[in-house]
């Protein structure tokens, strides 16, 4: 780890001016800031730990939406239940350690492509509200670690429309236990959205083919024999391109026939 | 019934309570007086010529002591090999350079170039990423069968090619082995890849090396299976340094699994450093280090072919295996495809005829060496899965296939140069038969068909040779050193007894098995007995634990000391109840003379033999302390049968393992907790092959799987339950114990039945699939389904 300055703001507007500092980094639960950091693959000149913000901490619940303040712990959001495929998605991420430090600003903000949150604010359609203003997932999710947030720019909460229906479907990397394929399937006011991390080499996307025949008819039975194209699609280690799009389909329709 | 924590006493493992609350003392937790610290700085690509190293920025950089090259280890041994193989044509290996700093060449990735000594880790590894290392990268030579074209880049430019050796045996055999496959009534080919491994012990490795100035003597702190070993390879042939000059001290270890019975670079050069700047030098390996320096596993591609006369009878085996040296030869890395694998080849079963050739092959990867089983399991896997293949092909059962076959009469000569001396294969195959309730196998895979999956049951045996092992025989098949074992025993004046064990506890409970078979064999309570070992200056010169060798060694080393012992002090109590020696009996920890009312406590005869007042010092000395070294006449013969059961998810191709039973034969047993304990653990590392480990490098020599991210090691999530059973017990001919040895079978016996159950699993859903490569992970079993 190389050696970096540490400041401790007890609100958002003070974070926002430590992290004007050139190569200011914003810390929240760290559970992939810290290994980068301890792995020397990144040295920013100051970390700037969100964990004393109180604002950014607790889970309101009222009528049509849910708004997770973006230092929640996925173990806050696993325990809270008010969309129950959400907390379940938080309680399968990681390990208990990584529940209980990580939180959904910074999984939003990391934007991993294999991160299981992410699924969840495209799939339900969720608006990222940072310090200066609010950006629909549709716009938000830009790719592989990439996000529409700007330099120095702080999630401060995540809205969440309810659901009719929902669920999430984690096919896991058999190592890192990370999404290979996670599908996450919603039915709401607006219709059928399906939002599958893990797959794309572009990042969380939004599978509008199945999102379509769903609209019509929501059951696994409308996606019989669906599958996403493998072009695009990431091939490793763990699976290749045309794997990853047998899954989507798969975990698409395990994940429909859950939500019921 | 057992006497409490004697023999066959599930004693819990008192090293327990310390490593249980945090009180052990690992290798890491030492702390010398003024230590500094070292960062390697390792090659970032697998094969280059090094044109210049420039440390000069570095050198002024805070906190740096000294900065280490090559250069400074010039006229200094190599890491040496410490096995000879002689090739088919009577030709030894050959054998290349392996400097503790790379010189002139890096040849994998993660080869050390520099070594940083500084005040602190982080400003050691400041100062490593300083230095400026102009490299010319150079192809890298990954692939084995590529590495051996005419015209291949070659790793060691001094050698005539990338063959370590091409290995023949027994090549008296051969042609009667073409012979027999040519006539025979079915040939059953299979080929294979037995995929690399990375051993990864919880505890990462740790070297510290101190030197006494006013001494002159050195010491080394590190995490070694074989302390001993060590001492004399890096003492004898790296550094020039008499064993009595130099202690080497391997504490608690968490874990070795093999990787740590290896004489390391970085152990070398923390006591070269230590005596250069004369200041302590620590070194504690990062995971991401041990994933690149750690002597890796396996990786051998095998074609095996099976032949059977009209009756099923196998007539003969034929292989051809390519095993992966790596960049270098590790220490004990030539024998692993050669002795601990060609020698195995018979397995349970009465084959005339067996030849077995290997191709050793150098490669710009990590050295490959020893990993659990070790050669035996890469044996097991390929006959084990090769005769799975023909009793389908054949259509005939295939416990059957295996019983029919089995070796019933012992001892039995292999065509493959051992002899088993005793076993009993039907018994294991009843214990399991017992276990596994295969009649109900029909309805459990209906059961799994009616919820959409695919269910198979797998079986297979095993047998290996371990007790490691009869010095003149390994002498004569190449190594350079002797495989005995050894153990002093001191009793003290108040009766309570130490045991120092040339024999090295990693995790094998030996601290708790060893004390029960002195507190049997005297009849006092267990904890009058504590175990020494670790450290060369309080125990005798041992070899060390690996190759399931400790009771069978070790154990027996110190039955015989314990013997001397006994022999004394039945003279001593003779002469304190002035009877003859030959009428004197121990039992329950008193000396008694036979038909009368005579007796002495243990505990007075010991105070007698250290306060000789009335003793008899004309025949014997004064005191209670003997030693023994003990060299076994053969191998011993674990055998067993393993079974799996599994389901598989057609639509993701993940498997699920239902059940797995194991039924072994280990010969009489000390204590069956810490039995059944360390088969788990192996059957747990077993199904991590079968299932989810994979050491991968691309064709430039990265390795790919560098992290647990990558890496798959089973979790408890992965592992089912376990059913062992022990109890076919064929007890080893030629030890005092009668014991065989448990700590490699269930890696050794386990990953056939994983993959034969797959298959089955699949056959029976019409996929005509006969092999997957392990590890058989879900997107393998997708892909052979779907002849994706």
């Amino acid at each position: 780890m190389y050696a970096f300055d540490f400041e401790r703001p007890s609100t958002v507007a003070d974070a926002v001016a430590a992290l004007s500092a050139e190569d200011a980094q914003a810390l929240s639960g760290g559970q992939t800031l810290i290994p980068t950091l301890k792995q020397r693959l990144a040295s920013p000149s100051k970390l700037v730990s969100l964990g004393g913000i109180a604002e950014l901490q607790g889970i309101t619940s009222d009528g049509d939406a849910v708004t997770i303040g973006a230092g929640t712990t996925h173990a806050a959001v696993a325990a809270d239940g008010s969309i129950p495929a959400l907390s379940a998605l938080a309680g399968n991420i990681g390990d208990p350690a990584v529940r209980n430090r990580g939180t959904i600003g910074g999984s939003l903000a990391n934007n991993d492509p294999a991160a299981c949150y992410p699924s969840a604010a495209l799939g339900l359609g969720a608006t990222i509200v940072t310090n200066a203003r609010e950006i629909v997932a549709d716009d938000f999710f830009q790719g592989l670690f990439t996000t529409a947030l700007d330099e120095g720019e702080i999630i401060t909460a995540v809205r969440f429309p309810k659901p009719q229906a929902a669920n999430y479907q984690k096919f896991e990397q058999p190592a890192s236990r990370f999404a290979l394929v996670g599908v996450f399937v919603a039915k709401g006011a607006d219709g059928v959205r399906v939002a599958v991390t893990g797959a794309s080499e572009d990042g969380v996307f939004r599978w509008s083919e199945a999102e379509a025949a769903l609209g019509s008819n929501f059951s696994a039975g409308a996606l019989d024999g669906m599958a996403p194209p493998a072009d695009g699609m990431i091939s490793d280690l763990h699976g290749s391109a045309a794997y990853r799009a047998n899954l989507v389909g798969v975990m698409t329709r395990r994940a429909v026939a859950a939500a019921g | 019934m057992p006497m409490d924590g004697g023999i066959g006493a599930s004693t819990k493992r008192r090293e327990d309570v310390r490593f249980l609350t945090g009180a052990g003392n690992y290798t890491d937790d030492i702390n010398v007086n003024g230590q500094a610290y070292v960062a390697f700085l390792r090659s970032d690509v697998a094969h280059g010529k090094i044109k210049s190293v420039d440390t000069s920025d570095a050198a002024g950089m805070p906190g740096v002591i000294r900065i280490f090259t090559g250069a400074d280890f010039e006229g200094i041994g190599g890491l040496p090999c410490g096995w000879q193989v002689t090739d088919r044509h009577g030709e030894p290996m050959q054998e290349p350079a392996h400097p503790v700093l790379a010189q002139g060449k890096v040849r994998h990735v993660g080869d050390p170039i520099a070594a940083v000594v500084a005040e602190t880790l982080e400003q050691a590894k400041d100062a490593a990423e300083a230095i400026e290392v102009d490299l010319e990268e150079l192809p890298a030579v990954v692939d084995m069968k590529a590495a051996l074209v005419d015209g291949a880049v070659k790793v060691h430019d001094d050698l005539t090619s990338n063959l370590c050796y091409d290995w023949g045996f027994v090549e008296e055999n051969r042609d009667a082995v073409d012979q027999a496959i040519k006539s025979a009534a079915h040939v059953t080919t299979l080929e294979l890849r037995n995929q690399r491994l990375v051993a990864n012990p919880m505890e990462p490795r740790v070297a510290i090396g101190d030197f006494n100035r006013a001494t002159g003597e050195s010491t080394l702190y590190t995490t070694s299976q074989n302390p001993h070993v060590i001492r004399l390879l890096m003492g004898a042939f790296v550094l020039g340094i008499p064993e009595h000059k130099l202690r080497v001290v391997a504490p608690d270890v968490g874990g070795g699994f093999g990787s740590k019975i290896f004489h390391y670079a970085e152990e070398a050069f923390c006591t070269f450093a230590a005596k250069a700047i004369n200041r302590p030098v620590k070194w504690t390996a990062s995971r991401s280090e041990a994933f690149l320096s750690d002597a890796q596993g396996r990786d051998h591609v095998t074609k095996i072919e099976l032949a059977l006369d009209a009756d099923n009878n196998f007539t003969a085996i034929r292989t051809e295996t390519y095993a992966n040296m790596g960049a270098y030869l590790s220490t004990f890395a030539p024998s692993v495809p050669t002795w601990l694998h060609g020698t195995l080849m018979a397995g349970n079963y009465k084959t005339p005829v067996i030849y077995v050739n290997v191709k050793a092959v150098f490669t710009n990867t990590v050295p490959v060496d020893a990993y659990r089983g070790a050669g035996r399991p890469e044996a097991t896997f390929q006959l084990e899965r090769v005769i799975d293949k023909a009793a389908r092909e054949l259509g005939v059962d295939p416990i059957a296939l295996r019983r029919q076959n089995f070796v019933t009469e012992f001892p039995y000569a292999t065509p493959v140069a051992v002899e088993y001396d005793t076993g009993d294969y039907n018994g294991t195959m009843d214990a399991l038969e017992r276990m596994i309730d295969r009649d109900g196998f029909a309805a459990r895979r209906a059961a799994s068909e009616a919820k959409g999956k695919l269910r198979g049951l797998g079986i297979n045996c095993y047998i290996e040779a371990c007790g490691i092992a009869p010095s003149q025989l390994v002498g004569q098949l190449g190594a350079r050193a002797g495989l005995y074992e050894s153990a002093t025993v001191r009793v003290n004046a108040t009766g309570g007894i130490v045991v120092m064990t040339g024999s090295h506890s990693h995790g094998q409970g030996h601290e708790t098995t060893f004390p029960q078979v002195i507190a049997e064999m005297i009849g006092i309570d267990a904890s009058m007995v504590e175990i020494e070992h670790g450290d060369t200056q309080n125990t005798p010169m041992g070899m060390g634990t690996y190759g399931s060798r400790s009771i069978a060694v070790g154990g027996s080393a110190m039955v015989r000391a314990a013997e001397k012992i006994i022999a004394k002090a039945k003279k001593i109590a003779a002469h304190l109840m002035e009877a003859a020696e030959a009428d004197v009996e121990l039992k329950d920890g008193q000396f008694s003379v036979a038909g009368t009312d005579k007796s002495v406590a243990w505990g007075d005869v010991c105070l007698a033999a250290y306060v000789p007042h009335n003793y008899p010092l004309e025949e014997i000395e004064p005191g209670l302390e003997e030693t023994a070294f003990y060299d076994p006449s053969n191998f011993t013969y674990p055998a067993g049968a393993y079974s799996c059961e599994v389901e598989v998810d057609p639509e993701t191709g993940k498997v699920e393992i239902c059940s797995f039973a194991a039924a072994d034969d280990f010969g009489n047993i000390i204590n069956p907790m810490i039995v059944d304990g360390q088969v788990h653990g192996g059957i747990g590392q077993g199904i991590g092959q079968a299932l989810l480990e994979n050491c991968v490098y691309d064709d430039q020599g990265q390795l790919l799987s560098a992290s647990f991210m990558d890496y798959a090691m089973p979790r408890a999530d992965d592992v089912p339950f376990y059913e062992v059973d022990h109890s076919s017990r064929t007890p080893c001919t030629h030890n005092p114990l009668g014991v065989k040895g448990c700590g490699e079978a269930g890696a050794i016996g386990s990953p056939p039945s994983v993959v034969n159950a797959v298959i089955d699993a699949l056959q029976s859903g019409g996929h005509d699939v006969d092999h997957i490569d392990m590890p058989v992970s879900p997107s393998r079993v997708w892909a052979a389904m779907n002849n994706a």
